[in-house]
């Protein structure tokens, strides 16, 4: 059984994010398990376990959830949050951690490499000439190689 | 019924199967669609790292679909979520709208709520309509066992749905396949995810996720696989010889997407339907569909 020295706690994380309504939520949650109980990655891995995510956040636990590698294994499925009798906004809520995991630079390498093809490009996929060739063979419209638009707007801010 | 198309990343480099037998029916079902050059990424995978971002390229979007006053139709589940839940809080959060609408000003572009999104699938029930495809019908497929997969963007967050389908039981994509003759089949833990998104942070966390969807659908006896979204399509069918290859066991499970299998119905050949570029052989459905 892991242990917490109360000093560990950061009872400022909870206002920081809960100037997001939604993220609010959370505090209604009453420990029953349901989340954790149909969620599909604990059943393979059972490191994963957004009922302790609720639980670290109603503690504080700020460094623990944001520098950990657990939120980053949630699959984004809405299971918990969809089957949550409080209405915790669970998903929306692991969502947002993940935003914050990333100001301190806590984001897996695949997730990282996204974002900057999407900076570059403004699609995840370029469409080159090979892959238009094979779109009009197909009968398929020809598409732009990038999407300049979506780039700009991004690097823009 | 006019409507723009939004393909998204994945699907014109990596699941044309899907565009083309989209397109196939589609035309077959007068279902017109307006191409927009500048369509983006639809902004979910800027979810995790940067929320503004993927609400800015989800709003770009949108303002595209709305300068050629076209609702917008999706094939892909994580894009269809991502843009209606970008319409959803641009249009409940005051703040949040004005904050992007500053942003797209710099490129020239205001955000007015004026365009609908709808997945594909959504739009064969409440636009084409079952009558419809019922009429277009020329082969029953009756014997196809089909196993079907909703994926969870597809309905999920049910907050920005609409109700259009139940999470917690969803009917949808097996009332459309029910018209076409195809025998619906259970399976055990149907509504879990294909592990998809995980695939960026824990591979093998993602993969086993998915073989436990293959296992339960052998398990029930299926004959192929239905689903309506490219990265559902990546975990059980481009992964599949990988899971099998890891976990030693043999699924050999064909993975099709809706329209194909309604196209079948419908008449289109093999390669109209682009069958010819699933992974998993699909072949040995024909003989199943001659018996």
């Amino acid at each position: 059984m892991r242990t917490f020295s109360l000093r560990d706690l950061d009872s400022d994380f909870v206002d920081e994010i809960e100037s997001l309504d939604f993220i609010g939520t959370f505090r209604d949650c009453y420990a029953c398990g349901t989340c954790t109980g149909g969620c599909p990655v604990h059943r393979v891995n059972n490191d994963y376990d957004p009922l302790r995510i609720m639980r670290m956040l109603v503690l504080g636990l700020r460094e623990e959830l944001l520098k950990g590698e657990m939120i980053w294994l949630c699959s984004d499925c809405y299971t918990c949050q969809e089957n949550c009798p409080m209405e915790v906004k669970i998903t929306d809520i692991i969502n947002h951690l993940k935003n914050l995991a990333t100001h301190e630079d806590n984001t897996p390498l695949g997730v990282s490499t996204q974002k900057k093809l999407l900076m570059d490009q403004g699609k995840i996929y370029i469409i080159d000439e090979f892959d238009n060739k094979k779109r009009a063979k197909a009968g398929l419209p020809s598409l732009p190689e990038m999407a300049e638009e979506a780039r700009k707007l991004l690097n823009k801010r | 019924m006019k409507y723009s198309l939004f393909l998204g990343c994945t699907i014109p480099a990596r699941s044309r199967n899907y565009e083309l037998s989209a397109r196939a029916i589609a035309s077959r079902l007068d279902l017109e669609f307006v191409e927009i050059e500048d369509f983006s990424c639809c902004g979910f995978p800027l979810e995790a790292s940067d929320e503004m971002g993927a609400i800015l390229l989800g709003a770009m979007n949108l303002c595209l679909a709305e300068e050629k006053g076209l609702d917008i139709c999706v094939l892909c589940s994580a894009c269809a979520s991502m843009l209606t839940k970008t319409a959803y809080h641009l249009d409940h959060d005051q703040k949040l709208r004005e904050q992007t609408n500053k942003e797209l000003a710099k490129i020239g572009k205001e955000y007015k709520g004026t365009v609908k999104v709808k997945h594909f699938a959504r739009i064969l029930l409440e636009d084409v309509t079952l009558e419809r495809i019922k009429k277009e019908t020329k082969q029953n497929l009756k014997g196809l066992r089909v196993a079907t997969h909703y994926g969870c963007h597809y309905l999920k967050p049910a907050y920005i749905y609409e109700g259009f389908d139940d999470p917690q039981d969803a009917q949808t994509l097996e009332l459309i396949l029910e018209t076409v003759g195809v025998s619906n089949i259970q399976y055990r833990r149907k509504k879990d995810c294909c592990g998809g998104p995980v695939l960026l942070s824990d591979e093998e966390v993602a993969l086993k996720v998915a073989e436990e969807k293959l296992r339960n659908v052998k398990e029930a006896g299926a004959d192929c696989m239905n689903l309506v979204c490219p990265f559902c399509s990546l975990m059980f069918d481009a992964n599949q010889k990988g899971i099998e290859t890891k976990s030693g066991d043999e699924f050999d499970i064909p993975v099709l997407y809706l329209p194909q299998i309604i196209g079948l119905a419908m008449g289109f050949s093999r390669k109209e339907l682009g069958l010819n570029l699933n992974s998993v052989s699909t072949k040995e459905l024909e003989s199943v569909l001659e018996a």
